[in-house]
C-alpha cells in the first residue's frame, strides 16, 4: 500500500510546469529554499577547512614548540619569524578558529543548510514563507563570510581577543595589534551575521507555523523540524542582544564611550574612560552565547533523531518526550548564561542560583540521550554512514555532557575555569557533537540534495577516522586541563609539578591525531564533489524513510512536488508497525488504507481523514496570493 | 459579548484553518519581537551598569515629554488612517496617513533638540559620563528605528494616494501601522523606563 502511494507521483517527474529561470537566478540570487541550503552546505564546508587548518596551525605550536615551521612561509609569510609562529599571531589563530566554527560553519552551515532544505520538504511547503528573505539571509551570511575572510589578511592580523571578544582587551587598539582594524572587521562582519540569521530564523519560525500541509499538526511534525523551529527560536531571542553587546563595543572603540572601560592604565598612561563596566559585556555577550551552543546543538539532535529511528527501523523513543526535552533546553539556555562568569567576582549566591539551573539541564540532555539509546536498543539497526555519525553524535554527546555536569559546579570551576578541561568539554558536547550531526545530515540527505547516491565505502572510512581521531584529541585534554594548562596560551614554562615537561609527549600526541582527523576530512571531500557528478543515481527512497521529502521527484524541481501537495495522516515515526507487511509506512499514508495495523486510537482518526482533505483549498490559496 | 459567544461556539463552521495567518504579518511579528530584545538587552544592561554605583544622575530634557505625546498622537492618527482605509474612506486615510507621517517628523525633529539640550548641559555621548552616553544610544537608536518607519509609512502614504490601498487590500497598511505602534510603544517603554531610572 505505501510504496504504492510513493511511486504514484514518479509518473509526473518529467513534466515541468514553471519556465526555467536564467543562470543567476537558478543558482546564484535564487529564491528556492534548497538551492539555498545547498550555498549554505557548500559555504560551510569551505569555512570548515578554514577553521580546521587555522588549529592545525596551533596544534602545532602546541604540541611541536620547537618545530622549525620555515616551510609555512610561503603560506604565512611575516607570521613565521626564525622559523617560529608569532606569538599574536598565535591568538588571532584560536580567535578565527572559534569564531568560523561556531558562527560560519556550526550556526549557518548546520542551521542555514538544513533548516533551509528539510522545513519545507518535511512540513509539506512549496517553499519557504519569504524567498526573498531567504535569499537575502544567505547573501547578508556570504558578505559577512568575505568581510571575516578578508580580516585574515590584515598586515595586523585579524581579531585575536578570543571568539569571546572581551573588552578591554578588544575595545582598545592599542592593546594588541589584532584589536585595530581586524577588531573593526570582526564587528561589522558579525553585525551581518547577525541580521543574516535572524532574517533566517524569521523566516523558519513562520515556515513551520504558516505553511504546514493539511494534517500536519505540531505532534505530527517529524523530530527535525521540531529541533530546527526551536534553534530559530532561540536565536530570534538571542541574536539581537549580541547586537546590542556589539553596538556598545562599536561605540566604545569609534565614539569615545565608556560603555566597558574604566581607569585603565597603558604604559604609564591613564585612559580617559571612567565608568564603564566590563563585566556587562560578558553578561550580554553570555546572554547570545549560552543559547547560541544549543542553537548549535539542537539542530544535529534533530538530525540524529530523524536518522537513528529510520535506521534503527523503529519508531523514535520517547517522542513527546524528545518534543518536551527540546523546549526544557530552549527555555534553560537563556537563563543559565553566567556560568560561563563564575570567576569573574559575582556573588557567589548568584552563582550557586546559576549553577542550580546549569545542573538542572542535564535532566532533558540524560532523557534526549537515554531516549536514543532504547530506540537503537533491539533494532534492526543498518549502519549506513549517516547512522554511524548520528550513534557517533549520541557517544560524543555523553562524554562530552558528564564533564559539563563538572563544570557547572561553581566551586569546582575555579580550579576548571579556562582550562584545556573546558576545550575538550565543549569540543566533545557541541563542537564534534554537532559536526557529527552535520555530516549525519549530508548523509543521509545527500541523495535528495544531489539526486545521487554517496559512497558508503568512502563513508565508512571517513567516519571511523574521524570517530577515533575526535576522541583522540579531545579526550587527552581533560588530563591536560586537570593538570592546570590553561587555554589559548602559546606556550607553557611554570605549571605545578613540573606538568609542561611531563604533558610534552600527549600534547604531541593530540596534535598528531588532530593532524590525521582533519586529513582524513579530504575523504568525504572527494565522497562529496565526486558523488555529486558520479554517483550513482539515487532512488526515491533510498533509507525506507517515512517523511515527506521522500515523496518528492529524486531532485524536486521548483515548488517541490509536481502535483498537490501530499496530505499528512499520521506522525513521522511509524517503523516496523505490528500487523503491518512492509516495515515503514509513509506521513501521507491515511489510516484508513492499512486497518491491519491500526491501534484503536487511530482507527478513531479516520473519522478526522474528510476533514484533513477539505482543508487543501484552503492550502492551494496560500500559495495563489 | 453573548453574540460572540455563541459565533465561538458554533459548530457549523467549517474546521480551523490552520494555514490562515498572512506569512507577512507573522514575520513582521517576529522582527518586532528581535527588534524588542535588542531593547531589553540595552535597558537590562543599563540597570546592571547604574546598579554597580557612580552614577551621574539629571533631569532628562522636558522635550522628551512634548515628542511623546506627539508620537502618541501620530500613532491614533495611524489607527484612524486604518479604520477609514477598512471603510473606503479615502480622503480621512489621505488626511491621516500624512499627519502621522508629518508628527513622525516632528518627533525625529523634537528628538534631535532633545540632543542638542543635552550637548548644553554638557552630557555628551562620548566622554566617561556613561549614564549621558546612554540616552543617546536608547534615543539614538529608537530613532534610528523611526526612520525606518518613516520609510515605511512613505510607502504606504503614496499607496494612498495611488488609491491601490483599499478594504480589499489591506495588508500593507495594516503591516505599516504594526510597525509605527509597535514604535511607539517601545518609545513610550524606554522613556518611562528612563524617567523611572534616572
Amino acid at each position: 500500500m505505501a510504496t504504492a502511494t510513493l511511486h504514484a507521483h514518479d509518473v509526473h517527474e518529467h513534466e515541468h510546469e514553471h519556465h526555467e529561470l536564467g543562470f543567476v537566478r537558478k543558482y546564484i540570487f535564487s529564491e528556492d529554499h534548497k538551492t539555498i541550503a545547498k550555498q549554505y552546505l557548500i559555504t560551510g564546508i569551505i569555512w570548515a577547512f578554514f577553521g580546521g587548518a587555522l588549529s592545525i596551525i596551533f596544534r602545532l605550536q602546541l604540541g611541536f614548540p620547537d618545530l622549525n615551521l620555515d616551510w609555512l612561509k610561503p603560506v604565512l609569510g611575516q607570521w613565521i619569524v626564525e622559523g617560529k609562529l608569532e606569538k599574536e599571531f598565535y591568538l588571532a589563530l584560536v580567535t578565527m578558529h572559534g569564531t568560523i566554527m561556531v558562527f560560519f560553519v556550526l550556526t549557518a552551515g548546520l542551521s542555514g543548510t538544513f533548516s533551509n532544505f528539510l522545513i519545507p520538504l518535511q512540513i509539506g511547503a512549496r517553499d519557504m514563507a519569504s524567498g526573498f528573505l531567504n535569499m537575502l539571509s544567505y547573501w547578508f551570511f556570504f558578505l559577512s563570510s568575505v568581510i571575516m575572510f578578508c580580516s585574515l589578511f590584515l598586515e595586523t592580523g585579524p581579531a585575536s581577543g578570543g571568539w569571546v571578544i572581551y573588552p578591554p582587551l578588544s575595545a582598545l587598539p592599542q592593546a594588541m595589534p589584532g584589536s585595530g582594524l581586524g577588531m573593526t572587521m570582526w564587528l561589522t562582519s558579525m553585525t551581518f551575521f547577525i541580521v543574516s540569521s535572524l532574517m533566517g530564523g524569521i523566516n523558519y519560525i513562520s515556515t513551520v507555523i504558516n505553511l504546514r500541509t493539511r494534517g500536519m499538526s505540531f505532534t505530527k511534525m517529524p523530530l527535525t523540524i521540531w529541533a530546527f523551529f526551536l534553534t530559530a527560536v532561540l536565536g530570534l531571542l538571542s541574536f539581537p542582544v549580541l547586537l546590542s553587546a556589539a553596538l556598545l563595543l562599536i561605540f566604545d572603540r569609534s565614539f569615545g564611550t565608556s560603555f566597558y572601560l574604566s581607569e585603565i592604565y597603558i604604559g604609564g598612561e591613564a585612559l580617559p574612560n571612567v565608568g564603564g563596566s566590563a563585566i556587562l559585556y560578558q553578561h550580554l555577550f553570555w546572554f547570545l552565547g549560552h543559547p547560541e551552543v544549543y542553537i548549535v546543538l539542537l539542530p544535529a539532535l534533530g538530525i540524529t533523531s530523524e536518522v537513528i529511528a529510520t535506521n534503527a527501523r523503529k519508531p523514535i523513543f520517547g517522542y513527546r518526550a524528545m518534543i518536551g526535552s527540546m523546549m526544557g533546553i530552549t527555555v534553560l539556555a537563556f537563563i543559565v548564561w553566567a556560568h560561563h562568569m563564575f570567576v569573574t567576582g559575582m556573588n557567589p549566591f548568584l552563582g550557586s542560583v546559576f549553577m542550580l539551573l546549569t545542573l538542572i539541564i542535564a535532566v532533558p540532555s540524560a532523557v534526549k540521550s537515554f531516549n536514543y539509546i532504547t530506540t537503537l536498543w533491539k533494532g534492526n539497526i543498518i549502519f549506513t554512514p549517516a547512522m554511524l555519525f548520528s550513534i557517533g553524535l549520541v557517544s560524543l554527546f555523553i562524554s562530552g555532557g558528564v564533564t559539563g555536569i563538572i563544570l557547572g559546579n561553581s566551586a569546582l570551576d575555579i580550579n576548571l575555569h579556562d582550562t584545556y578541561f573546558v576545550v575538550a568539554h565543549f569540543h566533545l558536547v557541541m563542537g564534534a557533537a554537532s559536526f557529527f550531526g552535520l555530516m549525519a545530515g549530508v548523509y543521509h540527505w545527500f541523495p535528495k540534495m544531489f539526486g545521487k547516491m554517496m559512497n558508503p565505502t568512502l563513508g565508512y572510512i571517513h567516519f571511523w577516522a574521524t570517530f577515533v581521531g575526535v576522541y583522540c584529541v579531545f579526550f587527552p585534554m581533560h588530563y591536560i586541563g586537570i593538570a592546570g594548562f590553561p587555554r589559548r596560551y602559546y606556550s607553557f614554562t611554570a605549571l605545578a609539578n613540573n606538568a609542561a615537561e611531563s604533558f610534552v609527549d600527549m600534547n604531541m600526541f593530540i596534535s598528531i591525531a588532530a593532524i590525521l582527523t582533519f586529513s582524513s576530512q579530504i575523504v568525504f571531500v572527494i565522497n562529496f564533489f565526486g558523488s555529486m557528478f558520479k554517483g550513482k543515481t539515487a532512488p526515491q527512497n533510498p533509507w525506507n524513510s517515512t517523511t515527506l521529502e521522500w515523496t518528492t521527484p529524486v531532485v524536486p524541481g521548483h515548488g517541490n512536488w509536481e502535483g498537490e501537495i501530499p496530505a499528512v495522516y499520521r506522525w513521522p515515526y511509524d517503523y516496523s508497525k505490528p500487523g503491518s507487511a512492509v516495515d515503514f509506512i509513509p506521513q501521507n499514508v491515511p489510516f484508513s488504507a492499512t486497518p491491519e495495523s491500526n491501534l484503536p486510537e487511530e482507527n478513531e482518526e479516520i473519522a478526522n481523514e474528510k476533514e484533513i482533505e477539505s482543508l487543501l483549498d484552503s492550502q492551494n490559496a496560500v500559495y495563489n496570493i | 459579548m453573548t453574540q460572540e459567544h455563541l459565533q465561538n461556539i458554533d459548530l457549523s463552521e467549517e474546521p480551523a484553518k490552520q494555514l490562515s495567518v498572512n506569512p507577512q504579518k507573522f514575520m513582521l511579528w517576529l522582527a518586532i519581537v528581535s527588534i524588542a530584545m535588542m531593547f531589553a538587552g540595552w535597558t537590562s544592561g543599563y540597570l546592571v551598569r547604574k546598579a554597580e554605583g557612580n552614577w551621574h544622575e539629571f533631569e532628562l530634557p522636558s522635550i522628551f515629554m512634548y515628542s511623546t505625546a506627539i508620537l502618541i498622537v501620530s500613532s491614533i492618527f495611524m489607527h484612524i488612517a486604518v479604520l477609514a482605509a477598512k471603510k473606503d474612506n479615502f480622503n480621512t486615510l489621505r488626511i491621516a496617513i500624512s499627519i502621522t507621517f508629518a508628527f513622525g517628523i516632528a518627533f525625529l525633529i523634537m528628538q534631535w533638540w532633545g540632543f542638542a539640550d543635552l550637548v548644553q548641559n554638557q552630557l555628551h555621548f562620548s566622554g566617561s559620563d556613561v549614564a549621558s552616553s546612554w540616552i543617546y544610544v536608547f534615543v539614538g537608536i529608537h530613532g534610528l528605528h523611526i526612520i525606518s518607519g518613516l520609510v515605511v509609512l512613505l510607502v504606504s502614504l503614496v499607496s494612498a494616494f495611488r488609491l491601490s490601498i483599499n478594504a480589499k487590500s489591506l495588508t500593507r497598511i495594516q503591516l505599516c501601522a504594526t510597525y509605527w505602534h509597535f514604535l511607539d510603544i517601545l518609545w513610550l517603554y524606554l522613556f518611562f523606563f528612563l524617567f523611572i531610572n534616572r
